[in-house]
């Protein structure tokens, strides 16, 4: 038998249970960022190297893996960091939401709800949430420690004074279990409804800034807003034109130069389910 | 007689081999306004950051009566509490204005600030009062959403003001507020300062080497030279008739116009 050229998953032992230890403290306090000794990876930052690294912790070889990019299971991203796992953990991989038991996602949460037995882990590129107010880190620890969190909502001002509605689409801002606001990483303000009372765990990692945070499972997240202008999910006036879904993320796509555009399903697998259980329909 | 509302026992702050502040006592009672003047390096910043718990003194108190009327010294006060008190009951002018303001937010979320710290939540009532608090400080209401970096010097101190009294602070400390700006203008935000104090019964420390500005402001003044309290008295008696040497040079070295 010949020696592994590297550990199971990549990492080492020490390094995995350094960061698990600091995933067990983010799952004990909600929505804290717990600071950890980030590694280098093989990828450059900004890749989902957070990401990468709290799934080399959790993954076992049981485990079947979905990687999404921006809702796509076929993006480059994706790709290569499921090419990763597949080579260093001999997992076994899948598109499919429901047959996954990890999932490593940038940018969007799954049309498909998740379940109790799986695992969320999220690229996080700044998770600091009052990084755009306040600079300091040691100024916005002390916040978090007292939960100062009047200026958050003066960003969301500023954007009503500017815009006349709160025009913040994506990182979207939430208050977790009552207590600490956290930078849901930047998934569209869409699929902030879905990371509350989520069955599944939700985990949070930015490689380049050294922080994990979590949401456990069925756990209060509520997005901020004021009185009288309430939070309120992104609406499409169109559906998908594959799929006609009326109920997910769409992205639009420019088709040609003459101004033509199209709306579709930004998840993947959520939209070629659809068709094939409508051509299903159309064959029976 | 009431209690002061804030008063100084023995205050001491040395920096390396440097006395900064050398058992400085006084008392400021409610709606009352004290200057503090001196000479470049006299001490009067160091004893305002003493005052207002920004820097910890070696030696001697500061004892505040909160708002609900219990005396409590601020080195007892914990990291949350002092906190709380800086942005309800306290406001802060600085000379430069942008270490008071957040230049890159609109004035009305300037303003809008301290009410959503404490919990406003309804965007209507908050930018009503940023209305209401523009038109205090004489800036048009139509530059409500401008980032004070379009505003000029004179409006960002007045923006300074608003931002500050919007949660009707009961004490304010200034620091050269009108340092740096031209005559006139310096007129008019004195003007502007001198109704606000009346009008809110603000009690207010002030730091100024302008001796001009502390004769139309204040009640009470301190004369620091070298970290100590050479004279204290009324701002009146200690212009018109100074006793210490010091206070007598400073007085006449003032050019009238």
């Amino acid at each position: 038998m010949t020696a592994r050229p590297y550990n199971f998953a990549y990492l080492d032992e020490q390094t995995k249970r350094m960061i698990r230890r600091a995933i067990l403290k983010a799952i004990a306090i909600p929505g804290y960022q717990v600071p950890f000794a980030s590694r280098e990876m093989p990828m450059p930052y900004g890749w989902g190297t957070g990401g990468v690294q709290l799934t080399a912790s959790i993954i076992g070889p049981d485990d079947v893996l979905k990687v999404i990019d921006q809702g796509a299971d076929d993006t480059t991203n994706a790709v290569s960091i499921r090419a990763f796992f597949a080579k260093t953990a001999d997992v076994a991989t899948t598109t499919d939401t429901t047959q996954a038991t990890l999932i490593q996602t940038r940018h969007r949460v799954p049309e498909t709800p998740l379940t109790a037995d799986q695992i969320l882990v999220y690229q996080v590129p700044i998770p600091e949430p009052l990084r755009f107010l306040e600079p300091r880190e040691t100024e916005t620890r002390t916040m978090h420690a007292l939960a100062e969190y009047g200026v958050m909502h003066v960003k969301l001002y500023e954007d009503i004074a500017r815009h006349g509605h709160i025009a913040t689409t994506y990182a979207y801002p939430a208050r977790v279990a009552d207590r600490y606001i956290m930078d849901p990483s930047p998934i569209p303000k869409f699929d902030n409804p879905k990371l509350d009372d989520c069955p599944a765990l939700q985990l949070f990692g930015a490689g380049r800034e050294q922080r994990i945070y979590a949401i456990p499972p069925h756990t209060r997240v509520v997005s901020l807003d004021f009185e009288d202008h309430p939070f309120e999910r992104t609406k499409f006036d169109a559906a998908c034109e594959f799929c006609g879904a009326a109920d997910s993320f769409l992205d639009e796509v420019v088709i040609d130069d003459k101004g033509g555009r199209m709306f579709v399903c930004s998840d993947t697998d959520y939209c070629q389910k659809r068709q094939e259980a409508q051509k299903k329909d159309a064959a029976e | 007689m009431t209690a002061p509302l804030l008063s100084a026992q023995g205050l001491c702050k040395r920096f390396g081999a440097i006395a900064a502040c050398r058992d400085v006592s006084f008392e400021l009672n409610e709606g009352e306004a004290l200057t503090i003047v001196g000479e470049s390096g006299s001490g009067k910043t160091t004893l305002l950051n003493l005052i207002g718990g920004a820097l910890a003194a070696d030696a001697g108190e500061v004892v505040y009566r909160l708002r609900d009327g219990t005396a409590r010294a601020l080195s007892s006060l914990t990291e949350a509490e002092r906190r709380a008190l800086m942005r309800t009951d306290w406001g802060f002018v600085h000379q430069d204005a942008a270490r008071g303001l957040r230049m890159g937010v609109s004035a009305g979320g300037n303003i809008g600030e301290r009410l959503m710290a404490l919990g406003d939540r309804h965007y209507g009532r908050i930018r009503e009062n940023a209305l209401e608090w523009l038109a205090r400080v004489e800036i048009a209401a139509t530059r409500v959403d401008d980032p004070p970096t379009t505003y000029s010097g004179g409006m960002r101190q007045r923006l300074q003001i608003a931002r500050n009294l919007v949660t009707r602070p009961r004490l304010v400390f200034m620091d050269e507020p009108t340092g740096g700006l031209d005559v006139s203008v310096q007129a008019r935000l004195l003007d502007l300062m001198r109704g606000l104090i009346a009008d809110m019964g603000l009690a207010v420390v002030l730091v100024t080497h302008d001796l001009a500005v502390a004769r139309l402001l204040s009640h009470r003044m301190l004369v620091m030279k070298g970290g100590e309290v050479v004279e204290s008295g009324l701002t009146d008696r200690v212009l018109d008739d100074p006793q210490a040497p010091y206070t007598q040079l400073l007085v006449s070295s003032v050019l009238a116009a």
